[in-house]
């Protein structure tokens, strides 16, 4: 027994070893950068991807429901097993991870924007039409604005659940904080595995408090009774 | 990607010669077998889940009480990686002596599978028309009568729709539970991935997949043939109605998501 190994022993006794995190910040901080740059870019394509879907289903309502369809299909199958198709395809790495986590977002967010823009109230709309606005823009510059709520509380769960797949990711070389607990896993050694949970678990609560802020600059009109 | 079609014809070369090969379906790590497990745990899971969650969402549901609580549950079991939870309890497991495979996998399982049902049953229980409450309550039935032949009932969809979204979930995360050392359809993925052997993988992906849609449509006709009287709040229309008119409802961040195809 080296005094490294014994060392080594010591480590994996304590659930958390605060010397293995505080040697790693740099990583941490790359995790977090990464972690975060796949969360948003898979939302933010999601978001473009369900803004037009949802604009096809607004405009021509028999589409709705394969479009519902096609998405919930998406929604039920499994990551690993969507990585599974999607790796034979592109490889390992960013495009296949993006594919998956994009089709993740998608039934949540057109289902929430199709929904709030119908809430928007039929008076709202024919005012928009009785000032001229043509279709497209009265698409995006009354019925997207008004559903706003609607639309950002189906932005909140898609970021939600997006942080937490991500770390998923970890098994085709992606990952964000989802390394430190494959590292973990494959040690059988907890700290990595604790650090990575918590971290993600930060993250999707501080984008969730930052999506709030958003709402409330975004819809000015609604200062009173913010749910 | 205009490209993809070669890749794509090869990968499924690959996918059909691994499933007509005998071997492959056959012994302790064949597809039969590992399908056979990934189910049985994934249904240990579900039912462990469900008598946890289960009573106390009753109770809650019934006094009209802890809606907060529902609320926090549902938003920490979407926060929490399984991934996660599933390489902490791995170390756990093995230095109690409950070592790999099984049981670190059934751990993030059945915890995954609590938030909702216990939201669902919750909010289901709750929402009974407080006027159809009143009016048997009026006819002189106890308490107890009133849960059993009226909230019960009502929220039978809910309760459904509740073990669907778990037992879909579970099914979905026990395919990890390959990755630490459980047999299940997920390794066929795990396996093919260490290889580069892609028609391994897609054969895992395949089976997962089906097993997870199959799952879906299963706990969907169920609630349909159970509850033929169903309505869905807001139109009095049912889900099905509402989604060929193409008016979906909105999902709350603060209720339960219920996803997933018809």
């Amino acid at each position: 027994m080296t005094a490294a190994v014994v060392a080594q022993a010591e480590l994996r006794d304590q659930l958390v070893s605060w010397d293995w995190i505080s040697r790693r910040y740099d990583e941490i901080w790359d995790a977090t950068v990464s972690h975060l740059w796949l969360t948003v870019f898979a939302v933010g394509v999601g978001f473009l991807i369900s803004v037009v879907l949802s604009a096809v289903a607004l405009r021509w309502r028999r589409t709705y429901a394969p479009i519902a369809w096609v998405t919930g299909f998406l929604y039920t199958i499994p990551s690993l097993a969507l990585f599974a198709f999607l790796v034979p395809l592109f490889g390992l790495g960013f495009v296949p991870a993006q594919v998956a986590l994009v089709s993740y977002t998608l039934l949540i967010l057109i289902r929430n924007i199709v929904a709030g823009v119908d809430g928007v109230p039929a008076a709202v709309k024919e005012a928009a039409d009785g000032m001229g606005y043509g279709a497209l823009r009265r698409f995006f510059a009354v019925d997207l604005r008004l559903a706003t709520p609607t639309i950002i509380a189906g932005v909140r769960i898609a970021m939600v659940t997006v942080v937490g797949l991500v770390t998923i990711t970890a098994l085709i070389g992606e990952g964000g904080y989802g390394v430190f607990i494959l590292d973990g896993l494959r040690r059988t050694f907890p700290t990595p595995v604790m650090l990575g949970i918590t971290l993600s678990v930060v993250l999707a609560v501080s984008i969730d408090l930052v999506l709030i802020l958003v709402e409330r600059m975004l819809t000015p009109w609604a200062r009173r009774g913010v749910r | 990607m205009g490209a993809a079609g070669g890749p794509l014809m090869e990968a499924l070369g690959e996918l059909w010669s691994f499933l007509t090969t005998d071997d492959n379906w056959w012994g302790e790590h064949g597809i039969a077998n590992r399908t056979w497990v990934h189910v049985k745990i994934s249904a240990l899971s579900l039912l462990v889940a469900a008598l946890v969650a289960g009573p106390p969402a009753v109770a809650f549901g019934h006094l009209r009480r802890g809606g907060s609580a529902v609320v926090g549950i549902v938003n920490l079991g979407r926060a929490l990686p399984s991934f996660g939870i599933l390489a902490l309890v791995l170390p756990l497991s093995i230095q109690f002596g409950f070592g790999l495979g099984f049981w670190p996998t059934v751990v993030p399982l059945v915890l995954l599978g609590i938030p909702p049902i216990f939201a669902n049953t919750f909010t289901g229980i709750r929402s009974a028309d407080p006027g159809v409450v009143e009016a048997a309550r009026g006819m002189g039935l106890a308490r107890r009568q009133v849960l059993a032949q009226v909230e019960l009932p009502l929220a039978t969809p809910l309760i459904i729709t509740g073990l669907r979204v778990s037992a879909v979930q579970i099914i979905a995360t026990a395919t990890l539970g390959a990755l630490v050392g459980l047999s299940s359809l997920g390794s066929f993925i795990t396996e093919g991935l260490a290889r580069f052997d892609n028609g391994r993988m897609l054969t895992g992906g395949l089976l997962v997949a089906l097993l997870a849609i199959t799952t879906e449509v299963a706990f969907s006709v169920t609630e349909r043939v159970l509850t033929p009287w169903v309505r869905v709040s807001g139109g009095g229309r049912s889900r099905r109605q509402r989604l060929r008119r193409g008016d979906p409802e909105p999902i709350p961040v603060d209720e339960v998501p219920n996803f997933g195809p018809l």
